[in-house]
């Protein structure tokens, strides 16, 4: 699916979702059963619970200062005001008033430095911690007042705040229990099967459009698939295979929304051992990848072609699928050029879950055409972790990155896949420190550009993000699910 | 040797706890925080000393204590296995007594045929025929899952049972029922069962008054073992039928290298199947005086 359609689709979408619920009443009291595969292994976010409890919790049981819209922009949640000094180095939020947690406390401005500590301390196991550590000082003068200082200026500010849940600071033992400012609080909880929020009577703002929301846990995607088939569940959140969708594309009985997505199927490879530290070796692979034909048997028509890392809902996105697009002849010329005419031989650590042990197996038979040959080594999740994200220990591996804005990996010259070019250092550090957010689109525009000049990676496609419901529920999110999946204006119909 | 065993795996349980991002200080510090930058031998020392005083410890990744953790999901697992259990002798005993008895008829060859089949059928294959049939086209059963408020909603928590005891209880009744047969025919060519027939006893009343009860020895110490293997075999269907049991738990452990949990599960369920082994040991002796004899003599 082009870009324009995914565009199209998501605006339809967007249109037809409130016209259906104007004709049909919805029962304020429905309960919504969310089918997902990605359990929380804990309540805290910062402990290391996971992708899953960003699903359950974020806007839903936690907020945070700034929230990240459906639609990707970035607004005031529990911030009444705030503002930023000349030199970018002071930002002083003002609470909104009558904001209480589940247990009935006040929020303060007490509350909201203890909540950025926890994500900042020794403890923290939160991958927003790096991108929070100019933080240098978090002053209370009152209740409703918190002044943060910068080591230098940094324009993700609110961004990265849309990720820290605001915490009550006298909660006690958050990683089996919670207690937030959102619209539902925790009613129950089954470790390895499902987790219940009901409807908080007491919020500040506008009131869920359900008065309770049941996430249900599979580990297997046929399972969750069957569940929806079978009224076990009202929505699913991820569609593992276009097989599956079958199924349900084309039965009234369900709708089949396809979102926007971030996340990206990647063949990275280690730019710091031979031959990938030569850019042609890089460049002559991506040459060779026939990348309309590898995301066409795996996801059919649905996902979408990326030439760098940048999906399209990023600011800083550019259509790139045309640097180093498929060309057998010309790779094996670049080969040659790099002095490899006949090849050479490497190993691709391959995650054993899917897609990227087919993945793996197309782009063997692919790299054979071009002399190239590629030894699969399928490795787990966790071992991958400790050889590749730790130990730096690889030729190449594929992964899924699944974050948005996380362009910002190619500044990081000691990122696993040790890609190291002083100008895309320079740019993204430059986009942090940016006066405006149009100076920071600019920089990062210039990087994503360098980056797919540079081969830095082969960016194989992007995943499509599909979510299928009952036909009677409507209200649900549908982009950028990765980190969230707000609950509060789902509808369903008796 | 369990313990040494789970730690060649590679991998670390501190990277269940992280994401891509983190930084190398947070790496460090979620490997102090689980102890595995910790030499071997300090982690089994503080492994034996804890397994000691009879304390399994918390989950890495949950941190939830791991007894809790099994007794929550005991509360799936046991009825499954007694379930199961129960489908399969409800299957075996009379099926394999009527192969038996009646190995000369059609349907006697038959339910011979069927049970080879059943053991050449994998339990998760069948697991799935069974949701495609019952839950996807019939509609008549839930595909899997288990209640949030687990069996105080026990209507819904029995019939989510129903499909995955039938499941395990097909696949471990047709093995049984190999048994059975094998048994009962060895009873019908036995000289008591003759003689009780000589003495005047029908053949049913003979064969229900003297043969089951000689061929129930042993049928049931292969029973002792069947029931532990089908408590472990609850891995798979726990995993077809999304049920939050000890197998899926164990599954995830294994995955997070989370070896509090790994050790705390092998740990009740060897426990588990050690007892089962003891009580059918001891019903065998209930059921034929000469093991009890054998026993007090050499007691």
């Amino acid at each position: 699916m082009t870009t324009k359609t995914l565009l199209l689709a998501a605006l339809l979408a967007g249109v037809a979702l409130p016209a259906s619920v104007l004709a049909q009443d919805f029962n304020p009291d429905a309960s919504i059963r969310i089918g997902s595969l990605y359990e929380p292994q804990n309540l805290d976010n910062t402990a290391g619970a996971g992708q899953g409890i960003n699903e359950a919790f974020n806007g839903n049981v936690y907020e945070a200062l700034f929230q990240l819209t459906d639609a990707g922009s970035v607004e005031p949640k529990l911030v009444e005001s705030y503002e930023a000094s000349e030199d970018g180095l002071t930002y002083t939020f003002t609470l909104k008033d009558g904001v209480t947690f589940h247990s009935g406390d006040p929020l303060t401005a007490a509350d909201v430095k203890y909540s950025i500590e926890r994500v900042t301390s020794e403890a923290s196991k939160s991958s927003r911690k790096r991108s929070l550590s100019t933080i240098t000082g978090i002053e209370t003068p009152d209740d409703k007042t918190v002044v943060i200082t910068l080591s230098a200026r940094s324009i993700s500010l609110p961004y990265n705040l849309s990720y820290v849940w605001i915490v009550n600071d006298a909660a006690t033992d958050i990683t089996a229990t919670e207690d937030g400012t959102g619209p539902y609080s925790l009613s129950e909880w089954r470790r390895g099967s499902a987790l219940a929020l009901e409807r908080n009577d007491s919020y500040w703002g506008e009131a869920p459009t359900n008065a309770e929301v049941v996430y249900t846990y599979f580990t297997d995607a046929t399972a969750l698939n069957n569940a929806l088939l079978t009224n076990a569940v009202d929505v699913i959140t991820s569609v593992q295979s276009p097989d599956s969708l079958a199924q349900f594309a084309g039965n009234p009985a369900f709708t089949v929304t396809e979102g926007a997505s971030t996340t990206k199927e990647l063949l990275a490879y280690n730019d710091r051992v031979a031959p990938f530290d030569n850019v042609k070796v890089r460049k002559a692979l991506a040459r060779a990848t026939d990348k309309a034909r590898l995301l066409n048997s795996i996801w059919g028509d649905y996902g979408t072609l990326i030439g760098s890392f940048v999906p399209p809902t990023d600011p800083w996105y550019v259509d790139l699928t045309g640097v180093d697009a498929y060309d057998v002849e010309s790779a094996k010329a670049l080969l040659a050029e790099a002095g490899y005419p006949d090849g050479f031989e490497f190993t691709l650590d391959t995650p054993d879950y899917d897609p990227h042990p087919i993945v793996a197996q197309f782009l063997q038979s692919e790299y054979a055409k071009i002399g190239v040959k590629v030894n699969i080594n399928i490795i787990t999740a966790n071992e991958w972790y400790t050889k590749i994200y730790q130990e730096k220990n690889f030729e190449a591996t594929l992964q899924e990155h699944v974050n948005h804005r996380d362009i910002v990996f190619y500044g990081n010259p000691d990122f696993y896949w040790g890609y190291n070019n002083p100008d895309v250092v320079k740019l993204v550090a430059d986009a942090e420190s940016a006066g405006s957010e149009a100076e920071q689109v600019e920089k990062l525009t210039e990087a994503n550009k360098i980056i797919a000049e540079d081969a830095a990676g082969n960016w194989l496609y992007l995943y499509p993000q599909i979510v299928v419901s009952a036909a009677n529920v409507t209200g649900y999110p549908i982009n950028g699910l990765n980190s969230q999946f707000f609950a509060y204006d789902i509808q369903k119909s008796e | 040797m369990l313990f040494v065993l789970l730690r060649l795996l590679p991998g670390d349980p501190a990277n269940a706890l992280l994401g891509v991002g983190a930084t190398e200080q947070q790496i460090a510090a979620a490997r102090a925080q689980v102890g595995s930058d910790q030499p071997l031998y300090v982690q089994f020392v503080g492994f034996i000393g804890n397994l000691a005083r009879l304390d399994l410890g918390t989950s890495f990744v949950s941190r939830a204590s791991v007894l809790g953790e099994i007794g929550n999901r005991m509360v799936v697992t046991l009825p499954l296995t007694f379930f199961g259990f129960l489908v399969a002798l409800a299957l075996a005993i009379p099926l394999g007594i009527i192969a038996a008895v009646r190995s000369d008829k059609w349907y006697g060859a038959a339910i011979s045929v069927v049970s080879q089949l059943g053991i050449a059928i994998p339990v998760f294959w069948l697991g799935i025929l069974l949701v495609t049939l019952f839950s996807i086209n019939l509609r008549w059963l839930p595909s899997g899952g288990f209640p949030l408020k687990g069996w105080a909603n026990f209507g819904e928590a029995i019939t989510g049972m129903i499909l995955p005891s039938l499941t395990i209880g097909l696949v471990m009744g047709a093995s049984l029922l190999r048994y059975v047969r094998a048994a009962t025919l060895d009873v019908l060519g036995s000289d008591f069962l003759r003689t009780a027939r000589a003495l005047g006893a029908s053949f049913p009343e003979a064969l229900i008054r003297h043969g089951v009860r000689n061929g129930a020895v042993p049928v049931i110490s292969i029973l002792g073992i069947e029931l532990a293997s089908t408590f472990l075999g609850a891995v798979v269907i726990e995993r077809v039928f999304s049920l939050p049991g000890l197998g899926s738990m164990l599954l995830l452990a294994i995955q997070q290298r989370d070896y509090p949990n790994v050790q705390g599960v092998l740990f009740i369920s060897t426990l588990l199947v050690l007892l089962i082994g003891f009580a059918a040991d001891i019903i065998q002796r209930l059921i034929d005086p000469r093991l009890r004899g054998r026993g007090r003599a050499l007691a």
